[in-house]
């Protein structure tokens, strides 16, 4: 059995782990609500553009339309955008988005496609890495920055579309978390590029006049939509990472503060035993007398 | 008569107002909406929306960055990267 002084040691070690993750909790909680304004605010935008986007392309079909929208041709080379957070102490998020992205990329390779990562977030390059090393190419860095807003996203989605002109790749799938609730957040897998044709592409009854034309609008907008979607997924990644980690921390501060009491009772029962043992010792000495 | 008027970026929804009149810089030249305007949409350079709060009253301007404005039966809905 432990000595009393080992004992100690221990509980005072998980009192402060248990601080630790009581902060780490309370942080979380907090910046939870500023990340889960900031993607509610971010909603409209997407929304307007997303029903401009169904509108037009609805008219822009055939050959005329941006290849954004119309694809290669070809399915062979598919680019995975993972999105992951740069920093840890959040459950199982990263793990899970691992899952779905590796998940993703076996059935393509299963389908005999080419498949390479393009990866951001920090904490997807190993896990990663480790599977399919030679296939991670670039990624892209958003650990320097303390929010991620839309410049970032502005600098992925252009490094993206330029990678996209230059023949890089076929077809961009995005994989992100979605914040669900601080229990739940869904990794999800959506197509990139080509910018998937809306479903319900409405046909408006009424003449709508265009400037300069379809066609140049629709250019103009489509790389625009590919930013939203990518600022989308940062915020959603933020607003996930800050539910994971108040989760994760506040199951920590339980746990210990479970292990604290079960350190408790065995220093007091220890203490207790060598106090009776004493008591016993001093007894039988003066019995003996 | 009013206007509906919604300035929207990224970050979030920066204006929703009923209004006499909005100037937009369209790429292809400034053009002005007032209620009732006929379904149009347009890309916009970089430039001063121009905002009449009524018909007589001096415009308020707010800078927008890269974006395109649509008119509908609804109103003006200005989508932009970057305003104010």
């Amino acid at each position: 059995m432990a000595s009393l002084k080992e004992l100690k040691g221990r509980i005072g070690s998980v009192k402060s782990t248990q601080k630790i993750t009581k902060a780490k909790q309370m942080v979380a909680a907090a910046k939870l609500r500023k990340a889960q304004a900031a993607a509610e605010a971010a909603r409209p935008y997407a929304e307007r553009l997303g029903a401009v986007m169904a509108s037009l392309a609805g008219k822009v079909s055939g050959d005329g339309a941006p290849k954004l929208l119309a694809g290669t041709g070809s399915d062979q080379r598919h680019l995975l955008v993972v999105v992951n957070t740069d920093k840890g102490l959040c459950g199982g998020l990263n793990s899970n988005i691992v899952k779905a992205a590796k998940l993703k990329a076996a059935e393509l390779i299963g389908a005999g496609k080419d498949v390479q990562f393009y990866l951001v977030g920090k904490k997807g390059r190993a896990p990663i890495r480790r599977d399919y090393a030679n296939r991670v190419g670039e990624g892209f860095d958003t650990s320097t920055v303390r929010n991620p807003g839309f410049a970032e996203a502005e600098a992925i989605s252009a490094e993206l579309v330029a990678m996209y002109e230059a023949g890089k790749f076929d077809v961009a799938h995005l994989i992100f978390p979605i914040f669900k609730s601080a229990l739940a957040q869904d990794p999800t897998v959506t197509q990139l590029i080509p910018v998937p044709a809306p479903a319900n592409a409405a046909a408006s009854s009424a003449v709508v006049e265009y400037e300069p034309d379809e066609e140049s609008i629709l250019e103009e907008l489509l790389p625009r939509y590919v930013k939203t979607q990518l600022f989308g997924a940062l915020l959603e990644r933020e607003a996930s990472e800050q539910g994971a980690s108040m989760t994760a921390m506040d199951n920590a501060t339980r746990n210990a503060g479970d292990l604290i009491n079960r350190l408790t009772i065995e220093y007091n029962r220890s203490r207790q035993a060598a106090i009776t043992t004493e008591l016993v010792e001093i007894i039988s000495g003066a019995e003996a007398l | 008569m009013a206007l509906h008027f919604e300035l929207v970026t990224p970050e979030k929804l920066v204006r929703s107002a009923e209004v006499y009149q909005v100037v937009v810089p369209g790429t292809e030249g400034d053009f002005g909406v007032l209620e009732g305007h006929a379904p149009f949409m347009s890309t916009i350079r970089d430039g001063a929306i121009q905002v009449f709060e009524s018909a007589n009253s001096a415009p308020e301007s707010i800078p927008v960055v890269g974006g395109f404005a649509e008119v509908n039966e609804n109103g003006l809905t200005v989508l932009a990267e970057k305003a104010g």
